[in-house]
């Protein structure tokens, strides 16, 4: 049996509303499904599963709020090795259908009367990690947390980490409220990132003649709907960059831990201020117009904060792009535990040098704020390089 | 080999090795040994060198210690460890204590091979494991025989000890068969040996816990539960340091003795690792020990009374809340 449990969807949650149930006991279901929706501290998520099963139990019921990694249903999954099996005394106490029992499962995990087992080791490092463990279940002798349920709490922490996110719900004092949190999570985050993270930045003007030119070709093939955008293209040049210097797809964890997926998080102003950043997934893989198409659902989605939650999660490095007509450059604040973000200015015509010539070139001003801690400025300054290469060579994007 | 043959090759090698060796014991000569563990070196050595002593465990223990101050290398033999009460004057005020009454002056290189154990239907009087009582006395070096390897070469490095040495020995294990890996001519018996490298839990036994821990690993393994077998081997002094090392790793312990469980070795290791790496573990320190009961007569009693594998295998399965 495996356990569906309350999401982190960002390290500052602590707790989640269920909204609503998209499915009931005995319904199918296979990875990927929309579950549930839940309302974070930051507005509406829709939840997804990552196991294919049958849905068992229910076990909270609509409009409940309780805290992140409490079990939100029982799923029987259709392959037998599931990865969390839950112990036959928790398993007792978790099924009790939700009217037999005043006291939800919820409440016991919350430890309001209970001591709360917990071995040293799981404390300790619990402790280390900044983990409250009061939400945990545990998986040991007669439920007691063990090391690998802290570690497994710390692994969705730190997916959680790696995005910013909000969402919004119907009203407008909601949607007050979901900004005011997405302000204090911005503050979170980036209050962390300058306390803790030695920033060094580097610039580099690039010529973008050749990469408009060619966007404008292939524009003219395409409908007004597919049109590409110069942010889909310098993506598709980062994530491209990124596979020949992957030292910055990585995440600063007591060292270094390069990702092999480039996930890249896309910045999104939201109207009321705040940002929000959801992930391309594997852009490296992605063709441009996929990348165009992308951009094209997610951001009115991200406006409108309407994301799901696997479009929250999993970034393994960030780009901000100030767009047309904005300020020149960006320096960017980096967001933890990643180690690197990417800033592209307003394109812009100015003069500019080339071959003994002067001319008037369409140029952008990239700058890359990265973590002196896991990388060098060699580096920084290679990717740059490199993602110049790229952006000289549009056809071959 | 059997265990039995073992313990023979490594007393005959002994005696060949150093003239200043010699064995003292009940029914060891003539008789070939209670056990038969001395059967034909009376021939092979003679009557100095393997001695036969009237009834008396104080007597000869006495003898020995007395031979060991004056720079003999005895082995003295205690037909079962039931009647090493009768030595434990000798032992314990005499060759525990001599080196520090003596203010550093007076060694006492006796080496005293007890029988022990249970499982031999040899009925309460006959039936004890007292590694504990003699492990809680300070002086003495106490090492426990727990596979075939150590029984045959144990007793070289017991015999290059300047202090008194007690071998236990298992007389449920002297007809076992195991091949002595080629590789093995010695052993360490300052150092706790890890039998078995696993990743989930640790096993620390001694004694005949230790094939019965390497048969429970197999099956868990089999499981899915990587087991480590901590052997200690020595059981005074601790090797400490292999021993932590080991929970540190593993982050859970399992102690199997047939002791009985109350102030045993089991205690003290438990104790150990609560003291020293508290914070290492990620589930309480168990212990599977003796039934706190004279060891009964009738066979299934007897099996009862002890650890067996099951036991073992339940109760790691326990421990890692394995279905």
């Amino acid at each position: 049996m495996i356990e569906f449990v309350m999401p982190s969807l960002g390290a500052d949650m602590e707790d989640g509303i269920l909204v609503e149930w998209h499915k009931k006991k005995g319904d199918a279901i296979k990875r990927g499904d929309i579950i549930a929706d839940v309302e974070t501290q930051k507005g509406l998520i829709e939840i997804e599963v990552f196991e294919d099963g049958v849905i068992e139990k229910l076990l909270i019921e609509p409009d409940t709020k309780v805290p992140v990694g409490t079990p939100l249903a029982l799923i029987n999954p259709t392959n037998k090795k599931a990865e969390t099996i839950i112990s036959t005394d928790a398993q007792k106490e978790a099924s009790h259908p939700i009217a037999e029992k005043e006291i939800t499962p919820t409440l016991n995990a919350v430890g309001v009367n209970k001591k709360i087992k917990i071995s040293p080791l799981a404390k300790r490092v619990a402790t280390e990690n900044n983990i409250n463990f009061s939400t945990l279940l545990g998986s040991g002798e007669n439920g007691a947390i063990t090391k690998e349920d802290v570690e497994k709490a710390i692994a969705q922490k730190q997916k959680s980490l790696a995005n910013h996110e909000a969402s919004g719900t119907t009203t407008e004092d909601k949607t007050k409220n979901a900004s005011n949190s997405i302000r204090a999570a911005v503050a979170a985050a980036m209050s962390k990132s300058n306390r803790e993270i030695p920033h060094y930045y580097l610039e580099k003007t690039i010529d973008m003649t050749k990469a408009l030119a060619w966007m404008n070709r292939a524009n003219k093939e395409r409908s007004v709907k597919q049109r590409l955008l110069p942010a889909a293209l310098l993506i598709k040049a980062v994530a491209i960059s990124l596979r020949e210097v992957p030292e910055l797809n990585a995440i600063w964890d007591n060292g270094l831990q390069i990702k092999s997926d480039i996930n890249i998080g896309f910045v999104v102003s939201l109207r009321g201020g705040g940002i929000i950043v959801p992930a391309i997934h594997a852009a490296n893989l992605k063709t441009i117009d996929e990348i165009m198409s992308m951009l094209n659902d997610i951001i009115p989605r991200a406006k409108a904060l309407k994301l799901r939650s696997s479009e929250l999660s999993d970034s393994s490095i960030t780009i901000t792009s100030i767009g047309e007509g904005g300020a020149d450059s960006v320096y960017g604040i980096i967001y933890p535990p990643q180690v690197a973000i990417i800033g592209f200015g307003n394109i812009s015509e100015q003069p500019f040098a080339e071959n003994g010539m002067l001319g008037i070139h369409p140029l952008v001003h990239v700058t890359l704020a990265a973590d002196h801690r896991a990388i060098d400025g060699l580096t920084g300054s290679r990717f740059l390089t490199v993602l110049n290469t790229h952006l000289q060579n549009p056809e071959s994007l | 080999m059997t265990y039995r043959e073992a313990l023979k090759q490594g007393i005959r090698e002994a005696l060949h090795a150093d003239g200043r060796v010699f064995l003292i014991g009940e029914d060891v000569g003539r008789y070939g040994g209670a056990f038969a563990v001395s059967k034909g070196l009376l021939q092979e050595f003679g009557e100095d060198r393997i001695m036969d002593v009237p009834l008396s465990e104080s007597g000869f223990v006495g003898a020995g210690i007395g031979a060991a101050i004056a720079g003999m290398k005895p082995i003295v033999e205690l037909m079962t460890v039931n009647f090493s009460l009768l030595a434990m004057d000798q032992i314990v005020n005499n060759a525990a204590t001599l080196l520090h009454m003596s203010g550093g002056q007076i060694n006492v290189p006796v080496v005293i091979r007890i029988g022990c154990g249970i499982g031999r239907q040899l009925a309460a009087q006959h039936s004890h494991s007292w590694e504990p009582l003699f492990a809680h006395i300070p002086g003495l070096i106490v090492l426990s025989v727990g596979t075939h390897e150590d029984a045959r070469y144990m007793l070289a490095e017991a015999l290059k000890s300047p202090d008194p040495v007690i071998v236990f020995e298992y007389t449920s294990m002297l007809n076992s068969e195991k091949e002595i890996p080629a590789n093995i001519t010695q052993v360490d018996i300052s150092k706790t040996k890890v039998r078995r490298v696993g990743k989930d839990i640790s096993l620390i036994t001694y004694g005949t816990g230790v094939y019965k821990c390497m048969d429970a690993a197999n099956e868990l393994a089999a499981m899915g539960i990587d087991v480590e077998v901590v052997d200690l081997r020595v059981l005074r002094p601790l090797d400490e340091e292999t021993i932590l090392a080991s929970v540190s790793k593993t982050h859970r312990a399992l102690i199997v003795e047939d002791a009985w469980k109350s102030v045993s070795i089991s205690s003290e290791i438990s104790a150990r690792i609560m003291e020293k790496i508290f914070y290492d573990l990620d589930a309480p320190v168990l212990r599977l020990s003796g039934v706190e009961v004279p060891i009964p007569y009738p066979v299934h009693l007897e099996e009862a009374s002890v650890p067996q594998k099951n036991d073992i295998i339940n109760a790691v399965k326990k421990i890692l809340n394995h279905d």
